[in-house]
Parts: C-alpha cells; sequence; structure tokens
C-alpha cells in the first residue's frame, strides 16, 4: 500500500484496506479492550471464571467507585499528582536555563558540560540507586513525595537540556544579537526574547515529563512505600497483590492510573510527538 | 565607554555560569557523583546500614562465579537481540497507516497508546493474558485445541513472555518514530523513483529507508537503551521467577541490594558496574555521532 496513496489504488484494495484498519487496531489494543471489559464486569462473573466472555452484568459505576472506597487508589492517585507536577515545573525551569545557556554562550567546557547531560540521561538507573536512596535518607526526606521529586527533577534535566539546548539553537541568533548592541542585559534576552519564542518545546516537555513521571516505578518503588507517599504504579501493583481473585477491581485501578496520561496525550498529541522524537526527525 | 563595555563583557562571561549552575549542582549531586560513589561502594561489603567493609575486587570475583550473573547476563542479551523486533514492526505498522483515509489521525493515536500507559499496566494486563487457567492466550489456543501453557511459570519460556510484553510499547514508540519521518519525505523522490520503475521493496530500500536514516537512528537509541534498562516488566510479571530464570542485570541488582533476599549493597552495586558498563559502550557511539553532527554544523 505505501507509499502510493490508497486514493490511487482500485476500489477493491481501497475497501480491504478499510476493513483491514479497523480489524488490525481491535488486535493491536486487545489486551486493553479485555483489560476495559474486565473492569466493569461483577464479583460473580470473576469468581465464574468468566473473564474474557461478554460481562454478565455491567458495573461500571460500582466497580470504579468501589476501588475509591475500599481501597487507597485515591491517595496514590494524589501522591502521584504531588510527585508529577513538582517534577515538570522544576526540570522545565532548570532545564530552560541550562538550555539557553548551552545553546547561546560560547564558552570553554561548554560541550563537556553538554556531553555531561546527555550521557546521564541514558545511565542505567541501578548504578544511581544505592547512593541516591542514602543520599535521601539522610536528607531526611526519604519516604516522602519531596524526595522523590527532587531526584525526578535532577535526572530528568539531563534529557531536557538536551532537547532545549537544541532547540534554541535553532532560532535566529540575529534576534539575540539585536538585543545585545541594544545594550539588553543577558537576562532580560533570556527572559522577554528566549523564553516566549520556547513556547512549543516547554509545551512538548511538559507533556513528556509528565508521562515519563507518572509511569514511573523504579524509583517510586525505591524511595518510597506506604499509600501515604507511594504514587500510583507503585500503589497498583501492591494492590494487585492484595486483590489476587479481584481482577475486576484491579482492571478498574488500572483503567484510573492509566487515564492522565492518556488524556493528556490526546489532548496535546502534536507536543507530546515533537517531544519524543527529540526534533531529530522533522 | 570602556567601563561599560567592560562590565558587559563581565556580564557575558558570568552569564553562562549563573544560568547553568542550578542544572549543574543538581545534575552533579543526583546523577554523576552518584555514578562513582557506586563504583566506589563496589570495593566494599554493606549492608546499607552497618560499617563497610572493604573487599577490594572481592565482588566482581565473586560475580565471575555466581550463576544467576550468567543467567541475567544471557537473558540481557536476549533483551537486546528480540527488542530490535520493536524496529521493523513499527516501521510496518507506519507504513501501513501512512494513508490518508477517514479517521487516520485517530488510528495512529490509537496504535501509538500502549507507550502511553505505564509498564505496570502493561505487566498487569500480560500477566492476565498468559494466565494459564483463564488467560486469553490459552483460550485462544484452546480454539486449536493446543495448550494449556504456562509461559510466564515456565523456565524456557517466561524471558520471550516478557519481552513479547516490552515489543507492545516500544513498537508503538517506533512506529510514531517513523510515521513522523514518513511525513518528511519527499514526494519528488518517490516520483523520481516511480519513473525508475521502483516498486514495493526497491522503492522502500532504496527511497524511502536512507531517507528515515534519522528516524531509525533514535529508534535503535531508544531500543537498545530500554532493552537495557528494563526492569519494571521483570519486577511486576515474574519478580525475576521462576527460580531466578527471567532475570535481568537491572532486576538482579536490585534484588541483590535491596529485597528480602538480602541487602547486599556492595554486590548490587559491583553488578550496576557492569550494567553500565555495558550501556556506556552505546553512549560513546552516540555521542561520538553527537559530536560528528555537531562538527558538521
Amino acid at each position: 500500500m505505501f507509499p502510493t496513496p490508497i486514493e490511487r489504488r482500485s476500489a477493491a484494495v481501497q475497501r480491504l484496506y478499510k476493513t483491514a484498519l479497523p480489524f488490525a487496531m481491535v488486535l493491536w489494543l486487545l489486551p486493553l479492550i479485555a483489560v476495559a471489559l474486565t473492569s466493569v464486569r461483577s464479583a460473580g462473573d470473576i469468581t465464574a471464571g468468566n473473564y474474557w466472555g461478554w460481562p454478565t452484568s455491567f458495573n461500571l459505576a460500582q466497580n470504579y467507585s468501589d476501588i475509591f472506597t475500599n481501597t487507597p487508589l485515591g491517595s496514590y492517585m494524589w501522591n502521584s499528582v504531588r510527585v508529577t507536577v513538582p517534577t515538570v515545573i522544576g526540570t522545565l525551569a532548570l532545564s530552560c536555563m541550562s538550555g539557553f545557556a548551552l545553546a547561546v554562550y560560547k564558552f570553554k567546557g561548554n560541550m563537556l558540560v553538554f556531553f555531561m547531560f546527555v550521557a546521564g540521561n541514558f545511565v542505567p538507573f541501578q548504578i544511581l540507586m544505592v547512593p541516591v536512596r542514602d543520599l535521601t535518607l539522610q536528607m531526611g526526606i526519604y519516604n516522602t513525595v519531596t524526595g522523590l521529586a527532587l531526584f525526578h527533577i535532577a535526572f530528568q534535566t539531563g534529557f531536557c537540556t538536551l532537547f532545549m539546548r537544541n532547540f534554541i539553537r535553532a532560532l535566529p541568533v540575529e534576534l539575540i544579537e539585536a538585543a545585545r548592541v541594544e545594550g539588553v542585559k543577558e537576562w532580560r534576552i533570556f527572559w522577554f526574547i528566549i523564553l516566549p519564542l520556547m513556547r512549543p518545546a516547554i509545551a512538548a516537555l511538559a507533556v513528556l515529563v509528565f508521562t515519563f513521571i507518572w509511569n514511573d516505578y523504579f524509583w517510586a518503588t525505591v524511595l518510597t512505600q506506604g499509600a501515604e507517599s507511594q504514587p500510583v504504579t507503585a500503589g497498583l501493583y501492591s494492590l494487585n497483590g492484595q486483590w489476587v481473585a479481584a481482577w475486576h477491581l484491579v482492571s478498574a485501578g488500572s483503567i484510573v492510573a492509566a487515564l492522565p496520561p492518556v488524556a493528556i496525550f490526546f489532548l496535546l498529541q502534536k507536543h507530546f510527538i515533537a517531544g519524543l522524537t527529540l526534533g531529530a526527525v522533522k | 565607554m570602556s567601563a561599560s563595555r567592560a562590565s558587559r563583557f563581565n556580564q557575558r562571561s558570568l552569564a553562562p555560569v549563573l544560568f547553568l549552575a542550578p542544572a549543574i549542582l543538581f545534575f552533579m549531586f543526583y546523577v554523576i557523583f552518584p555514578i562513582f560513589q557506586s563504583m566506589q561502594i563496589s570495593l566494599y561489603d554493606w549492608d546499607g546500614l552497618g560499617d563497610k567493609t572493604f573487599v577490594g575486587i572481592d565482588n566482581y570475583v565473586e560475580l565471575m562465579d555466581d550463576e544467576a550473573f550468567y543467567t541475567s547476563l544471557k537473558n540481557n542479551v536476549i533483551w537486546l537481540v528480540l527488542y530490535m523486533l520493536a524496529i521493523p514492526a513499527g516501521l510496518f505498522i507506519a507504513l501501513f497507516l501512512n494513508q490518508t483515509v477517514f479517521g487516520m489521525r485517530l488510528y495512529k493515536s490509537l496504535f501509538f497508546f500502549p507507550f502511553v500507559i505505564s509498564q505496570v499496566v502493561v505487566g498487569l494486563v500480560f500477566t492476565w493474558f498468559y494466565d494459564p487457567s483463564y488467560g486469553l492466550l490459552n483460550v485462544i489456543l484452546g480454539w486449536f485445541s493446543l495448550g494449556p501453557v504456562t509461559i510466564l511459570g515456565d523456565e524456557t519460556w517466561v524471558t520471550y513472555g516478557i519481552i513479547f510484553a516490552g515489543l507492545w510499547p516500544q513498537t508503538a514508540y517506533c512506529m510514531i518514530l517513523y510515521i513522523t519521518g514518513l511525513n518528511a519525505v519527499d514526494p519528488e523522490q518517490i516520483e523520481a523513483g516511480r519513473l525508475d520503475n521502483a516498486k514495493g521493496w526497491n522503492m522502500l530500500w532504496y527511497i524511502i529507508l536512507p531517507q528515515l536514516k534519522p528516524a531509525t537512528f533514535i529508534a535503535i537509541v531508544v531500543t537498545v537503551i530500554g532493552a537495557l534498562r528494563s526492569f519494571d516488566l521483570v519486577s511486576i510479571m515474574t519478580a525475576g521467577g521462576p527460580w531466578g530464570s527471567s532475570r535481568v542485570l537491572a532486576y538482579y541488582m536490585y534484588e541483590k541490594a535491596f529485597s528480602e533476599y538480602g541487602f547486599r549493597m556492595g554486590y548490587g552495586a559491583a553488578i550496576a558496574v557492569v550494567l553500565f558498563l555495558i550501556m556506556m559502550i552505546y553512549i560513546t557511539v552516540f555521542l561520538v555521532k553527537m559530536y560528528r553532527d555537531e562538527k558538521g554544523h
């Protein structure tokens, strides 16, 4: 079919393509569709082993309210918000500044600093685990959302600096030169000229960092424990342990946990994809 | 006049320092120093609480004789190799979706869906999918009077089962990279190719793929790193089992340093150092390529 536009093909091929499309999509999303269906099943269906058939009754309201009233899922969700939002803000603030500095100024070691951020961002988490956990303990912020957010801010700054720096480099330099000739101070150039131009990059990274942090599981298990500080990923896993037979509830919980990043993705798709492709594939 | 020029010069040389300081300090504190601390800790015997005992390279020597380490290493290699399937699979779906029929935007978004949700959810979903008594896989196998199979309980299949789950979101990621890349493909070159009678494979190989090189490069980078970072799925789906057969280095490290099996921080750190060195190969390749691109500008 590629790269010939389908309109140029025969009517039969077009019809085939249009039938194959929804079919392929259902197949691709089958695991999720199954979970969505399971999340509205009754407990009776689960005990009877009706996991994949059509639900005998639709308990949407009951299952979804159950997970909020009978499990600490609500507080896990709230913890995720408390970790994710400050991380997004902190990361963007730090990386806007560092990206600006690396893109605009020529100084010794510029490339070295830049590569440090890039390399650090690819490092396996495990080599940071023991020291970071220890640090967090010593600072007295182990098992707090603050401790988790601070680490995330630092780590995500690596990736975001890479992106911001490349983005600013693609902006017209004449703007900055002209402002300098006028005698505009450096921080005012950053604040009034560059920052407004960075809006697309900021949007892209905000969406991306939100998703990464919301979905983080490793650091959530290493730096927190218990419902008072654990985010929803780790919470869901412990719920799964306690509710082994209650697939309908765990499914409902999974759907709820997945909703914020999914919603953000659908709302801000363009930015999300711009961030993911790192500006490398234009 | 000269005073103001001097102050402006000072300002300009001071500015990068001020703009960079917060990010560098944060990054040094939480990312760069811990790398070296881990290297140091790997030379000690330490339970994370009491005193550290210097043991030199003993942890590494022990690692050389640790069967579980080799199992993890072997599984990491399997991950690396099979994870690469996400790249052609992503390309295939991208080509399939590279049309402009009604509702295409929605289709593309829905295909990308698996990447947006947490690996914890993906892990749980696939654990149910593989469930030996009620799992959808066995229901389907049952239609063909096959099975039942216990994917996650079988030493030979477990790693492949987990990788398959991981390929789902990873393929979605590669797909979106290629869809974006395909948007930028030059239609004139396609027409020119068509005049030269390029079709199907030839068209793909000689005209489309060369133009998708940047997308392929990023896809390889993120896939390799994703494969070496694999932790979430192993932890959620099997916790390394059965009998440690689905461990990967990232998970084995965690298990040694931080689980009910003990708090051997030094030994865990040694495993992490090995994983880091493997990853360093890829990071270096990436940096060298970046450096060349920068020079080319």
